[in-house]
């Protein structure tokens, strides 16, 4: 049960500052959702917490301790990521992949023994990717390589996952039930999670809490009831009115239409509600 | 849904799929350990003197502690195995696995299939440095032998440096740069390694025949030099071999993985460029092996860097061993430099690597 913790975290590239005085906690068995448009800065604050890029500025806790001064193979017990884009050595099995999860908890001449060969296998099962499981993950599309990512850092056995965009590849029965298998275990085993989404209905459905990010700082954080409305959409992404109540959960709901008056269907009737 | 709460019965059952073969993969390696055995009988042989197979093995086993068998054999026999041919087959052997192990250190390092030392400068900047310990004016014999593999090792590691440097594109090390920023740097050495041979006078010649890649001229004293270097590169190298297989998945996946991505790359490449040099210090530039071996390993054994790095040390030692059979025998009494044994066999597969669009079947 661990808590995360930034404090005015600043990163840049270069001269080129891309996340400024950043400030957000997030407590176990809570799942919060980082949203914001391209180049706003989701992925780099992701990469900064799991200590791929280093801080200008600020400090990251992880469990009251500082992330850049743990060493590597304790952090990655503690924190499990799946990046955006996973580039896979094509020739090794999905098992083989989903096993190197085990790592920070093997010694340097230590071999996997056979329960990690179960906490493997379990998580394969968990994502569903079992039955790919001697196939080589050159061979798997876009989305299985997604589930196999995910069931290596469930191999892992964190306390704190963080996701950037874990639905980019999948189809929609596939978004919903990674986030359904995410948001479950955030809540039997009080992980502490972040995920960054694109989809702003997704995020709105599944996170406690919603972040949202504009130009590297926060723009706005609270419920998704309190932060996905039609004055910060309109301020973060320029869209116009286009944030709706979800018919059945009463959630915020996203719907885009045409920008150019000249592609709208004419049927411009739908602003009165759905249903 | 936890992972902590695993039920007895499933532990007990096991996971339901044959990975990771690993009572397979023992008998592999000791069944080339028991190949490596007979060729190194076998090799010790052949020679202008008929030597039977028995007395071969009877003249090694009595070698061994604890064995006792009479000699019923010559002493001259006995020198010309023990002391002219097993030493030579022994070196064949040990560079043959320095260069396997090292062109596959390089190729996951990089993440490249076309790695070798011989193709990203390394051999031809230790080469240089062996070139420049030859020609100090120290006697060779003495200081030379310590002094050698240092210089070759500097050389090595300098070409290690410029060749990542130049051809490294933001975070990846495309294929093309690599073997451009190596073939040119190679060029460079290379070139220099002629100018001072040209000049070196009634050292020439010397020089040349070791440039060329030989191991004609091997005895103990250098399979004494060779052997600490290799077997602790190899040792190294063996005890980082699952980072190597994490490191597979690009940098930033390995570091959330809990692997120290620049102090293991920076212990492999010297690792890897300290069994190089001490390789090519001794019996000069012998191509493609490190591309030849590691390839034919994963192409039957599979990507696995903990079964892929014994099998290509004992495979490359198999390979050289009998390399040099052909080199020595072919043309007898002539010599034919060993390196243009390996390019026979090396270069045309080394072109099917390069023509392959699907790098991705196998690596």
């Amino acid at each position: 049960m661990i808590k995360l913790e930034l404090q005015s975290v600043g990163v840049a590239y270069g001269r080129n500052v891309v996340v400024k005085d950043l400030t957000f906690q997030v407590m176990p068995g809570e799942m919060v959702g980082l949203i914001g448009p391209n180049g706003s800065g989701k992925s780099t604050i992701i990469k900064a917490i799991s200590r791929v890029i280093s801080l200008q500025s600020g400090k990251i806790l992880l469990d009251g301790k500082d992330v850049f001064k743990m060493p590597r193979g304790d952090l990655a017990r503690l924190l499990g990521v799946v990046p955006q884009m996973s580039i896979l050595p094509s020739a090794f099995t999905a098992f083989e992949v989903v096993l190197m999860g085990r790592n920070p908890h093997l010694g340097l001449l230590q071999y996997e023994g056979a329960r990690d060969m179960a906490i493997t296998w379990r998580a394969m099962e968990m994502t569903a990717t079992h039955t790919l499981a001697e196939r080589k993950v050159g061979e798997l599309s876009g989305g299985e390589i997604q589930r196999i990512v995910i069931a290596r850092v469930l191999t892992q056995e964190p306390k704190s996952i963080l996701l950037d965009e874990p639905t980019a590849n999948l189809d929609i029965r596939h978004q919903v039930e990674i986030l359904d298998l995410i948001k479950n275990l955030c809540l039997e085993n009080n992980l502490t999670v972040v995920v960054a989404l694109h989809d702003l209905n997704l995020a709105a459905q599944y996170c406690d809490r919603l972040i949202l990010i504009n130009n590297g700082q926060v723009h706005a954080q609270g419920t998704p009831e309190e932060v996905i409305n039609s004055r910060n959409i309109k301020e973060v992404y320029g869209a116009d009115g286009c944030v709706y109540t979800h018919p059945v959960n009463g959630l915020p709901a996203v719907l885009l239409k045409a920008g150019n008056k000249q592609h709208a269907k004419p049927r411009d009737t739908i602003e009165r509600g759905i249903v | 849904m936890s992972l902590n709460q695993l039920k007895p019965s499933f532990m007990e059952q096991g996971v339901p799929i044959h990975f990771p073969r690993r009572r397979r993969r023992v008998y592999t390696i000791v069944g080339l350990l028991i190949a490596l055995g007979g060729v190194v009988a076998f090799a010790t042989t052949i020679g202008s003197v008929q030597v039977p197979f028995l007395t071969i093995c009877r003249t090694l086993l009595s070698q061994l502690p604890l064995v006792d068998i009479t000699p019923t054999w010559p002493s001259t026999t006995e020198t010309i195995i023990l002391e002219i041919r097993l030493p030579r087959v022994i070196l064949a052997g040990l560079v043959g696995a320095a260069l396997a192990i090292a062109g596959a250190t390089y190729q996951g390092l990089f993440r490249n299939p076309l790695a070798d030392p011989y193709l990203i400068g390394v051999a031809q900047g230790a080469s240089l440095g062996a070139v420049i310990g030859f020609l100090l004016p120290f006697d060779w014999h003495g200081m030379g032998f310590l002094i050698i593999p240092v210089l070759a090792f500097t050389g090595a590691l300098i070409s290690v440096a410029i060749v990542y440097s130049l051809a490294r594109v933001g975070k990846t090390l495309p294929v093309t740069t690599l073997i451009l920023a190596g073939v040119a740097l190679g060029a460079l050495w290379g070139s220099i390694v002629s100018y001072l041979i040209i000049t070196s006078g009634e050292r020439m010649h010397g020089i040349l025949f070791w440039l060329m890649g030989s191991f004609s001229l091997s005895d103990w004293s250098e399979v004494k030099i060779v052997l600490p270097y290799v077997v602790v590169g190899v040792a190294v190298i063996l005890l980082y071999s699952r980072s190597l297989n994490i490191m597979q998945l690009d940098e930033e996946q390995a570091q959330q993985l809990g692997i120290n991505v620049e102090k293991v790359k920076l212990i492999l490449l010297a690792a890897a460029t300290l069994i190089t040099a001490a390789a090519v210090c001794f019996v000069g530039t012998i191509g493609f092996v490190g591309i030849i071996i590691p390839h034919a390993v994963r192409l039957i054994w599979g990507p696995d860097y903990r079964f892929l790095l014994p099998l290509s040390v004992l495979s490359g030692a198999i390979f050289l061993i009998l390399a040099d059979i052909v080199a020595r025998t072919a043309l007898a009494p002539t010599e034919i430099p060993i390196g243009v044994i390996t390019a026979v066999c090396g270069a045309p597969f080394f072109l099917y690597l390069l023509r392959r669009k699907k790098r991705a079947v196998f690596f």
